[in-house]
């Protein structure tokens, strides 16, 4: 595990340096917010038919959002990418560790290392300016974190995923631009999940996405009560488990047939 | 005799690389359908290294050499043949292989860019396991004697290319590896910065006793180092044994250099023939079976005067030049 953890903290104190970047961040994401509010508090105070979730409800689902945006990511790991281009990749491979894992693990710090710089302060602001409430229970609390965690856990095994691609692709931009258009619309960030159709649910609650942002914040308001979210959080990890696997996968193929660019 | 630490036998590998057809109507075509070309990297190359040697593997660019490098480090998979590192496969059992070998690419660093050198070094300790206290112990012995201790705290992108390749081999000693793959090592490096890494070569050899392979196109870094070379072209092992050996497989001949006193004039003998003329400076060619260089330079002096001379061997890249054009072996 030393390896790995000595990757993981290394890339985090790297990344905790871009303070200008995550105030950008923070003032960016709670803009948007505010707006976003606004937003489907117009919708509500249009429609008098009872919806899926309260207002309040919904606002704490998006500040939520706001807040963990950083684990929405889709994109390759640049770090990666330039090393598969200029063919110093080769290093990796002269590693006595696991390609996967040192992959999986760099990706779980970079999405890690951006979110908790803005998380927080942007919870503050969401508590100040308006509508995010406390979690549900203490209970719903605690299993919020769990959740929180596992949602970290899935998103670094979609964006490893993505990562092994560089093997077939080289330049990873593809991917980088086609997967969040595909995937941010089933992870809740742009309408809240429980707001989609009845017909739209099993589709999006069989996808891996929704373990992303929609689980931890329903976790976090009770919309999924303290009983129900050891199995909501064991669907999230179980869906890593199968990222892991395919990608582990991908990996052993990947670099059996690689060329090393640059002779 | 002990077991050969590296074990090479007919290893083959070739690679597909796509062929784009100029233009934007070949553009065009490529969308439709590609077509492949087989590239044979290596074709059948055989050859076993004792431990603590230290190799010279040389040959024109895509000669194979670096394909070779990548298959002992566990990175590339061959197409056929056999190649054992201390006793394994090193494609099969990567990590463990990874565990005991050092590899330095010339031209890309292993270093983290942003990051001062000894933290890469404390990062690098991690990745390999290496126990705090040899680390450090190891760490300082490749400071004094790549003499490091003023670059430590500066970001690697600051570096100069010397002092970065001297930092990226010691990154690659940290943990005490058995085995060294240096790929070229000096490439772009300065005259100062070569002799560093040469002399540095050598002693971890001589005090570690790390087996050594060095691939590069310095014919100065294989005369100063290596007791032995291998010499490959187009996927094949042309020789393998001493640079003399390989000298005397091609030419015999020596060279005759002579400044001349002023106002005498230029030797004439029928075993010698001129090549050169720099200012009062004559290179004269002479093949040692004919003629003895003493009595040759008896000959010579006996006649015209003389204010110094030496013999030297032809230069390598003559050699390796009129090799690699089909001639000789």
């Amino acid at each position: 595990m030393r390896p790995y953890l000595a990757i993981v903290s290394a890339r985090f104190r790297m990344l905790l340096q871009y303070r200008a970047a995550a105030w950008a961040g923070v003032a960016t994401q709670g803009f948007w917010g505010l707006i976003r509010v606004m937003v489907f508090d117009a919708f509500y105070r249009s429609s008098s038919a009872t919806q899926p979730m309260t207002l309040d409800q919904t606002v704490s689902y998006i500040w939520l959002g706001q807040a963990t945006i950083g684990l929405l990511i889709f994109s390759v790991d640049a770090d990666v990418r330039d090393m598969v281009r200029t063919g110093t990749v080769a290093y990796e491979l002269a590693r006595p560790v696991d390609l996967f894992s040192l992959w999986y693990w760099r990706s779980v710090a970079s999405r890690a290392a951006p979110t908790l710089l803005r998380c927080m302060p942007i919870m503050v602001l969401a508590i100040a300016l308006r509508g995010l409430g406390p979690p549900a229970s203490v209970a719903s609390g605690f299993a919020w974190v769990l959740s929180q965690v596992a949602a970290l856990m899935l998103s670094a095994a979609v964006m490893t995923l993505a990562t092994i691609s560089l093997l077939w692709t080289v330049s990873g931009e593809g991917i980088s631009r086609l997967l969040p258009m595909v995937a941010w619309l089933s992870t809740g960030i742009v309408i809240p999940l429980p707001l989609f159709p009845d017909w739209a649910q099993p589709i999006l609650n069989s996808l891996p996405f929704a373990g992303m942002l929609d689980t931890p914040a329903r976790v976090y308001m009770g919309h999924i009560d303290a009983g129900h979210a050891s199995l909501a959080i064991a669907r999230q990890l179980a869906w890593t488990l199968a990222l892991v696997w395919l990608g582990r996968l991908l990996i052993a193929r990947g670099t059996r047939r690689l060329v090393v660019q640059g002779g | 005799m002990a077991v050969p630490q590296i074990v090479v036998e007919n290893l083959a590998k070739s690679f597909l690389v796509p062929e784009r057809h100029p233009g934007l109507w070949g553009a065009l075509r490529g969308v439709v359908r590609r077509r492949h070309r087989r590239v044979e990297a290596l074709k059948g190359v055989s050859f076993a290294i004792e431990p603590g040697e230290l190799v010279g593997y040389i040959g024109p660019n895509g000669a194979g050499k670096s394909t070779t490098i990548k298959i002992l480090a566990g990175i590339l998979v061959p197409d056929s043949g056999r190649c054992e590192v201390m006793g394994r496969a090193p494609w099969v059992r990567r990590i463990e292989n990874a565990a005991e070998i050092g590899v330095v690419f010339g031209q890309r660093t292993q270093l983290w860019w942003d990051l001062p050198a000894i933290e890469s070094f404390d990062l690098l300790a991690a990745i390999y396991r290496v126990p705090k206290r040899d680390h450090i112990a190891s760490r300082d012995e490749l400071v004094e004697w790549l003499d490091l201790a003023p670059l430590l705290d500066t970001p690697v992108r600051q570096l100069s290319l010397g002092q970065r390749m001297r930092c990226d081999i010691a990154a690659a000693l940290l943990h005490r590896p058995a085995l060294l793959y240096l790929d070229e090592p000096t490439i772009g490096l300065d005259a100062v910065a070569k002799l560093a890494v040469r002399q540095f070569i050598r002693r971890i050899n001589d005090e570690r006793g790390t087996t050594v392979i060095l691939t590069t196109h310095d014919m100065d870094d294989i005369e100063a180092l290596t007791r032995r070379v291998l010499l490959i072209g187009e996927g094949r092992l042309l020789y393998d044994g001493t640079l003399a050996g390989l000298r005397a497989k091609v030419t015999r001949e020596r060279r005759l250099i002579l400044d001349l006193a002023n106002g005498a004039e230029e030797p004439r003998d029928p075993d010698a023939e001129i090549v050169g003329r720099e200012g009062k400076r004559i290179h004269l060619r002479f093949d040692p079976d004919r003629i003895a260089a003493p009595e040759l330079i008896a000959r010579i002096t006996a006649k015209c005067p003389v204010r110094d001379l030496f013999v030297e061997n032809p230069p390598i890249e003559e050699i390796i030049a009129e090799l690699y054009e089909g001639n000789a072996l």
